[in-house]
């Protein structure tokens, strides 16, 4: 069973010198099953964003091809920055996929509310974002998210693009474990992109290391069972394997 | 404390320079028809009360609706243009044409199109050419600079340019529109003034016609009256677009915002 299957996908973006532009990525394939939380990990500028970009669909590739077989899931992404619309309370950002694909008003903001509930955002509906922390903004971006998802029927995609590289480590790992038991309860799939090996250890299923630019896919990790914690063992050593992959492919 | 004093000083400084104007106007006995003493300017209001209130509605009235048109007009032109590069490329050109060329000088022309029998049409589109562009320039910029994130997301859940522009540009650019309409507003009574100067005689009726007659009749404290009318009216723009702002922008941006310290 495969929900997303990138082949040979190349990407080139032009540029304004007369370099011939950069070439992003390369040759890159992996697939993804239905329910599978993968992490995407490479050095800055190997194209990781791009490769999500791609997933998402608001880029198209130069070549090779991305399948979804099942069809086209329903797709959130949520960005490094936590991108909320400053005029708007909590409950209205949440509730953007929802007002945007028409939803009723009344339902639409039962789904928002309970969204940020979820998140730990109880009571904090009515709230602008700058009146939030940090990792609060992240949370309300991670409901939004949530509210992308509106039919059972389909698919669930969520994409994240180094969503707790601006936080600090208490907050990244709250934040963590809290898209850990959203995974979980919705039965997402999620595709992961960080630089960190730490969090790509303890959260993932698997990861998918990656060369520098052009990117494409050096290695693809299966982590053991028993990463319960993030010091216990087997995370440890998952992270070990990780970092040392890692170190290869960039020696490479 | 501090807006007590907000309204103390500007205060206490117009009672100084007002006191100091009628103190020296009387020990050098300077003329009537040079400088008349800030009583005799109230007393020069008070006298031509209806009269100065006449012209100041039709100033106020011309001011207003061309605010209004311009206003309009801009945001529509400030939306066309950050929906389609090609119609900015177009027409971006003419806007700025309009902008540099100097109002005094187009204005009898218009006033000769429109006809001195529409002369408050007239005076409204050319005050109107004054206050557009701050209004066209300021909200394109604004709807330009919408966050690309926040666009790229709305595309994943299939929303329409439509849905995009409402829920998305409008809103960013609305601190640049409103910053455009507190320009616009100051420029609308200014152009509005210049109109009534070039329009002259016989069927402008507005405070700026009766500065220069009074100024012809050498009723130097009736001009003063008139003038301190047209600095209020400003004022008054000024104020109620600020309040506008602020109602506005009062809970989410930075600028309407005091910082606790």
């Amino acid at each position: 069973m495969t929900l997303l299957s990138l082949s040979h996908v190349g990407k080139r973006f032009a540029s304004t010198q007369k370099d011939g532009g950069t070439q992003a990525l390369d040759n890159l394939s992996f697939k993804i099953a239905p329910g599978e939380f993968v992490s995407l990990l490479g050095p800055s500028g190997c194209g990781k964003s791009t490769a999500l970009r791609l997933a998402a669909g608001l880029l198209t590739p130069d070549t090779g091809e991305i399948v979804y077989s099942g069809g086209k899931p329903e797709t959130a992404f949520v960005f490094q920055d936590p991108t909320l619309m400053p005029w708007a309370d909590a409950l209205t950002n949440a509730r953007l996929p929802l007002d945007l694909k028409r939803v009723p008003r009344s339902k639409a903001n039962d789904q928002a509310a309970d969204a940020l509930a979820r998140v730990g955002l109880e009571g904090f509906e009515h709230a602008y974002p700058r009146e939030l922390s940090g990792g609060m903004k992240m949370r309300v971006s991670l409901a939004r998210a949530l509210c992308s998802f509106v039919e059972a029927a389909r698919p669930k995609l969520l994409l994240l693009d180094e969503p707790f590289a601006a936080l600090d480590e208490i907050t990244r790992h709250t934040l963590g474990d809290d898209l850990l038991r959203l995974w979980r309860e919705d039965g997402l799939t999620v595709l992961f992109v960080t630089h960190s090996a730490a969090e790509s250890s303890y959260l993932s299923q698997r990861v998918l290391v990656m060369t520098p630019r052009p990117g494409r896919v050096a290695a693809d990790i299966a982590l053991a069972a028993g990463r319960d914690t993030r010091l216990a063992p087997p995370t440890i050593q998952a992270q070990r394997a990780i970092s040392e992959t890692l170190s290869a492919t960039m020696a490479a | 404390m501090k807006k007590f004093l907000d309204v103390t000083l500007p205060v206490a400084v117009a009672v100084l320079v007002l006191g100091a104007w009628q103190w020296a106007v009387a020990y050098w006995q300077v003329p009537a028809y040079v400088l008349p003493t800030p009583s005799a300017i109230a007393r020069a209001l008070l006298a031509n009360f209806s009269s100065l209130m006449t012209s100041w509605l039709a100033t106020l009235t011309v001011t207003v609706m061309a605010f209004v048109f311009a206003t309009l007009a801009a945001v529509f032109l400030a939306i066309l243009f950050s929906e389609s590069r090609t119609a900015e490329r177009t027409l971006y050109p003419y806007a700025i044409t309009i902008q540099v060329t100097p109002v005094v000088a187009i204005a009898p022309l218009i006033l000769i199109w429109v006809g001195y029998e529409r002369v408050m049409l007239a005076e409204t589109l050319i005050a109107g050419i004054v206050a557009f562009f701050p209004v066209l320039s300021n909200t394109t910029l604004g709807l330009k600079s919408a966050n690309f994130d926040l666009i790229d997301l709305t595309r994943l859940y299939g929303a329409s340019r439509w849905q995009v522009l409402l829920r998305i540009r409008l809103p960013t650019a609305l601190p640049n529109l409103l910053s455009g309409m507190k320009t616009a507003g100051g420029l609308a009574l200014i152009g509005t003034v210049v109109a009534e100067f070039v329009a002259g005689s016989g069927t402008a009726t507005g405070l700026a016609w009766r500065i220069v007659e009074s100024g012809n009749r050498l009723e130097i404290a009736t001009l003063f009256a008139a003038l301190t009318l047209l600095a209020l009216t400003g004022i008054l723009i000024f104020a109620a677009l600020s309040l506008l702002e602020w109602a506005l922008l009062r809970r989410w941006h930075e600028s309407a915002i005091s910082r606790q310290s």
